[in-house]
């Protein structure tokens, strides 16, 4: 006689092929991160061996015009100090938690009110224009500035390229969304992915620059690796990091800041001394570099750049808009 | 041998205190030195002199309950001085806040208190600590009497001040605060539970 045994398992219980391959990838993604984190402990590998390993030289770029006459911000603070909440909320996370990323390969789809909707290679945006130096204040909402020598190209190239319709009115910068890379996307501190904003004579100023890189190298992937917007006359938050996305739209879009807290950050976030946060005073900043005894330095309009960029307001109630 | 240990060990818990107490100002001072404190190195003197007056905050208010709950009366002897030790870094904090990141420009900080809630909240809780460091003393809690007991109930103001303080300033990701505000009301509850358990 046949006997025969019923399964143990149930069929609920069995792992999807798809599952299966996900947890494969997260647990290769945990076991090499645990493999950096020991070697870190045991001091077998120094912070600075892990970042010079993948530091790479920008070879051909052209000195800044905009060369900003303020002492540069060292490249470890630059490196080392960084909000980037896909990696982490704590300031130092972004530069270890950012280590497994990667940049490349990369493709940013434009979408929206456009001619066509295209898809461009990273490789293929750095042959759009050249590349040029660009020494910025960058200014936190949270009170503190730095600055940088960026290495990128004004955005009205790729915009060009990009051949938007009469109908784009705002530009939106979409962000990876993947907590396999990003870490601190398994936390819903923001709503994924990240999204920013600007209108469209915004982007088109010669200011406004797609960074892909600083101090004469490759960004670091802790800087917003590949790909990042800069808009030094806003505040830092506005400059989405790792952009795979860029959507033409009528409409404002509702960024990621403006959804998490809507009474402190608006679509505008122009630097301005004379508009408080709740929380942070705005009429004057801290230069990171300083040491213990440095005192806070007052916050220009506009960050100090009126002159290029004042006439983009005029008439306009910068309080209402803040 | 190990008698005499224990017993050097037991008559020297305050001595062991205070040591140990000084170990976050000591490496405030190492890393200072060292140039170890960072991109924004007075953020993190701000940051780490608060988050020790609120670790010995916590440490204090749990005195009383470790009394009640394990009725070792010794617990008591340790209060005033760890409270004191929390008066010390939250000083420390202050001095930082006032010398470090406003160099004393009062209109400057008037400003900063009274527009932004984190920092009037924080202030508060300092300004209430004064008292109670000054009517810590043997002499004054002779001369109060009955009013030191209640005056010092404002310890437990100054618990909530400095909780709101730390969850106000952070932007996004609360979980820090918010395990100071759980550990707190623990430290409170445990305090209603003690009651109740006498009265039946």
């Amino acid at each position: 006689m046949l006997i025969q045994k019923k399964s143990d398992i149930i069929p609920s219980e069995i792992t999807t092929k798809e599952n299966f391959e996900n947890r494969r990838t997260f647990i290769k993604a945990a076991g090499a991160s645990l493999l950096t984190a020991s070697g870190l402990l045991t001091g077998l590998i120094s912070n600075s061996a892990i970042a010079a390993s993948s530091r790479q030289k920008i070879n051909a770029y052209a000195k800044s015009k905009y060369g900003a006459e303020e002492k540069l911000t060292p490249y470890d603070d630059v490196t080392t100090y960084n909000n980037y909440y896909e990696f982490g909320t704590s300031k130092s996370d972004p530069a270890i938690e950012s280590r497994l990323f990667k940049p490349n390969p990369w493709t940013v789809s434009i979408e929206g009110a456009v001619k066509k909707n295209k898809q461009i290679s990273i490789e293929d945006i750095l042959k759009i224009a050249p590349l040029e130096e660009r020494i910025y204040r960058m200014r936190c909402v949270e009170g503190w500035s730095m600055v940088i020598p960026w290495i990128g190209f004004p955005l009205s190239k790729l915009i060009q390229w990009a051949e938007p319709t009469a109908n784009a009115k705002f530009v939106e910068f979409i962000s990876l969304n993947d907590d396999l890379m990003m870490p601190g996307q398994r936390l819903h501190v923001l709503d994924w992915p990240y999204i920013e904003g600007l209108r469209m004579d915004e982007a088109m100023n010669p200011l406004t620059i797609m960074a892909v890189g600083l101090y004469g190298e490759v960004l670091p992937n802790q800087n917003g690796a590949p790909m990042r917007l800069v808009v030094p006359w806003k505040y830092g938050f506005k400059g989405a990091k790792a952009i795979v996305k860029i959507r033409f739209t009528e409409s404002m879009p509702r960024t990621s800041w403006m959804k998490a807290g809507p009474n402190e950050y608006g679509f505008y976030a122009n630097v301005n001394p004379t508009v408080d946060h709740p929380r942070w005073t705005q009429s004057s900043e801290r230069r990171i570099g300083g040491g213990l005894f440095t005192p806070r330095i007052k916050t220009q309009m506009f960050n100090g750049y009126t002159e290029q960029v004042g006439q983009l307001y005029t008439g306009m109630d910068l309080i209402k808009n803040f | 041998m190990l008698i005499k240990f224990y017993n050097a060990l037991k008559n020297n818990i305050k001595n062991i205190i205070l040591l140990l107490s000084i170990i976050p100002l000591t490496r405030l001072f190492i890393l200072g030195l060292n140039d170890g404190l960072g991109a924004n190195p007075i953020e993190f003197v701000e940051r780490s002199t608060g988050l020790w007056s609120l670790v010995f905050l916590m440490i204090t208010l749990s005195m009383t309950p470790l009394r009640q709950w394990s009725g070792i009366n010794n617990f008591i002897q340790y209060r005033r001085m760890l409270g004191l030790l929390m008066f010390f870094y939250a000083s420390l904090h202050i001095i930082s806040y006032v010398w470090l990141d406003h160099w004393f420009d009062i209109t400057e900080i008037s400003k900063d208190i009274i527009k932004h809630p984190y920092v009037l909240v924080g202030f508060t809780a300092f300004l209430f600590t004064v008292p109670l460091a000054i009517t810590s003393t043997k002499a004054m809690m002779k001369r109060l009497g009955g009013r030191w007991k209640l005056l010092h109930k404002l310890v437990y103001l100054i618990g909530i001040l400095a909780v709101l303080h730390f969850l106000w300033l952070v932007k996004k990701d609360h979980t820090e605060p918010l395990i100071y505000a759980s550990v707190f009301l623990s430290l409170i509850a445990l305090r209603i539970a003690h009651k109740f358990r006498r009265r039946h």
